[in-house]
């Protein structure tokens, strides 16, 4: 979709500062033409325009209203270098089989945004523009962040390379779990649960989001349960074990006594909520690099904005943010679980997280080609409604750099925590070997599974009580490029 | 007890042809493999002895099968394991570590306790045998 020259830039200056409304196109916000610039910030939004409402129009607004606009026009503008602060929309699209849609490219003058800031940024470019009224609806598809603003940021304290080398583990997917039941255990019981999770073969046993300091466990008595059980559980197996100790807390001043109690008692990990904020996030990612402690983030409360692809903000810009921010884990879905995750978008997050380069990819929703500027990679998590039956499933989707988290998965086993967590070990070990051996497993997973279960009754439990349970609903959030099917 | 660190101690000890696919995989990733030996398997106890330098040059899974078998025989009732090391930028890290060999008989781990201040406990792991002298 071209310019249309009638709504383009007023360029007599004259004219274009008269008092009074003009449309945002007029005032300089469209430039059909514009070459973005490498320093340049790019953002894809899909819009709604309201009935009547000139795509290109509703393009300019969101780059005016993003970037340096009001509703009208202003004098004071001439006191700056307004043509290089003002955001341009560059490109229009109408998003294919959905009528009423446009895709928007706006190019932000690298200037406008304060450097090392996740709060910054997103003052700006999600800032106001999503309650504009010519549009019904807005979505930030994805971000291009140049590599000179990307290296403003210290990313991830500790990356997926050192988190295994800290760890020694190597060559296979972290296997974890969260405690269940979420809420009500006492601090003694909660820590039987993480022992018999992490003498059984987990790796990580996991606080939930909800988890901070409630009547029937205070956070200090959970620490040290919890610590006791991960000791325990190292000298039982001479493996490095982790429980992800939820921090997360009303003050600053409180996750800070948290992550410092974490320390002391030797956690090698330390969990926030998405909900703490992006300042939060940022601080908290500085204690953790200076403590040598990982920090996983759980992404408690991204639903609310991620899923209806009308409006809100793809998971994929919340990842992008995120790996600047600073975490060393993520929750980035399953496809195949209870939560919702259509497996090529999913699979757009996982390489956000990890890829030294991501490449524009339509297909996973990947918009632009971003280079990570040597920032470490995000260990993406697996969590919420998956089993050991579908190994083969999860592996093949996403390799071998990720933690799988199955929760009631492993609590749940008819034999015993101990024996789901020796199931779901035992599944993985035997898919990561079949594998590597040039075995197809992502269609002789279920006979790889069976032929292990032949050997190790806890695996065959959990097929007979798992294996056919499937989440095959079809997902909101997919992208517009390709046919979607679910999975399973 | 049965000491659980490497990708795969969960499963049956490997067969030699397990082995070898696996190192075969290793090489087909661009990947140089390495032998490592230790009777001192704490899980912090980074540096194992290296059994020669890592394998860059080698290309042919059994050569590098035959050094792991010279481990073995060198070092009879310590534990071995396979490193297949990454050197591409983003890496440049072991993605791949396996045990091939361990004592018939494992000591495992005694787990010491100091107590702190408000019930705290200062935590370490002792290597069975080392701490019986």
């Amino acid at each position: 979709m071209g310019a249309d020259a009638a709504i383009g830039q007023i360029k007599d200056a004259k004219k274009r500062y008269a008092a009074g409304v003009l449309k945002y196109a007029q005032m300089g916000y469209w430039d059909g033409d514009y070459q973005p610039k490498d320093t340049d910030i790019l953002a894809l939004f899909r819009v709604t325009p309201q009935d009547g409402v000139d795509p290109i129009e509703a393009a300019a607004a969101v780059a005016g209203e993003s970037s340096t606009a009001t509703w009208t026009v202003v004098w004071t503008d001439r006191l700056t270098a307004a043509d290089m602060y003002r955001a341009k929309a560059y490109k229009v699209e109408p998003v294919p089989g959905q009528p009423g849609q446009y895709f928007c490219w706006v190019a932000y003058e690298l200037d406008l945004f304060e450097e090392g800031s996740i709060a910054n940024l997103t003052a700006s470019i999600i800032g106001n523009v999503f309650s504009f009224k010519p549009l019904k609806a807005c979505r930030l598809e994805d971000m291009r962040l140049p590599v000179a603003y990307v290296k403003t940021f210290r990313g991830p304290p500790t990356g997926i390379v050192v988190e295994r080398e800290r760890l020694d583990k190597f060559g296979r997917p972290l296997l974890g779990a969260t405690t269940k039941p979420k809420l009500g255990l006492s601090g003694k019981n909660y820590g039987r649960v993480v022992y018999e999770g992490l003498k059984g073969g987990l790796d990580f046993v996991k606080d939930d989001e909800n988890i901070n300091s409630q009547p029937f466990m205070h956070w200090r008595d959970r620490f040290l349960y919890c610590m006791e059980a991960v000791n325990k559980a190292q000298a039982e197996t001479g493996e490095v074990k982790g429980h992800y100790l939820n921090i997360t807390a009303g003050t600053m001043e409180e996750m800070y006594r948290r992550a410092e109690f974490a320390k002391e008692l030797g956690s090698v990990v330390v969990m926030v909520d998405l909900i703490v904020g992006w300042t939060a996030i940022q601080s908290i990612s500085n204690w953790c690099r200076e403590n040598d402690v990982l920090l996983h983030m759980h992404r408690a409360g991204h639903g609310t904005y991620t899923r209806q692809k009308g409006h809100g903000i793809s998971f994929r810009v919340i990842a992008k943010w995120l790996r600047l921010a600073g975490v060393d884990h993520l929750h980035t879905g399953t496809a195949v679980g209870k939560l919702e995750g259509d497996p090529m978008t999913v699979q757009g997050y996982y390489n956000v997280c990890r890829e030294t380069v991501t490449k524009t990819d339509y297909t996973r929703g990947i918009f632009f080609d971003q280079d990570w500027a040597g920032l470490r990679k995000v260990m993406p998590v697996a969590s919420g409604g998956i089993h050991a039956g579908q190994m083969h499933q999860l592996i093949d989707l996403f390799g071998e750099d990720v933690v799988l988290q199955f929760g009631g998965g492993t609590i749940g086993h008819p034999d015993g925590i101990q024996a789901g967590a020796i199931a779901n070990r035992v599944a993985l070990e035997t898919m990561i070997l079949a594998r590597n051996e040039g075995r197809d497993i992502k269609n002789e997973g279920p006979e790889i599974l069976i032929e292990a279960a032949k050997w190790c009754q806890p695996l065959r439990a959990a097929l007979d009580t798992w294996g056919e349970v499937t989440f095959n609903y079809a997902s909101t959030d997919t992208s517009d490029f390709v046919p979607t099917a679910s999975v399973a | 007890m049965r000491i659980t660190q490497g990708t795969f101690s969960f499963l049956p000890d490997l067969t030699a042809a397990q082995v070898k696919a696996q190192i075969q995989y290793a090489l087909d990733q661009n990947w140089a493999v390495s032998v490592e030996y230790t009777d001192d398997p704490h899980p912090r106890n980074t540096y194992w002895e290296m059994w020669g330098l890592p394998m860059f040059d080698l290309r042919d899974a059994a050569g590098v099968y035959g050094e792991v078998e010279a481990c073995r025989a060198a070092h009879p009732g310590l534990y071995v394991r396979v490193n297949a090391f990454d050197s591409t930028r983003g890496w440049e890290t072991i993605r791949l570590s396996f045990i091939v060999q361990r004592p018939a008989k494992e000591d495992g781990f005694r787990l010491d306790r100091t107590e702190g201040p408000g019930r705290t406990q200062r935590y370490a792991l002792q290597n069975r045998a080392y701490a019986a002298g």
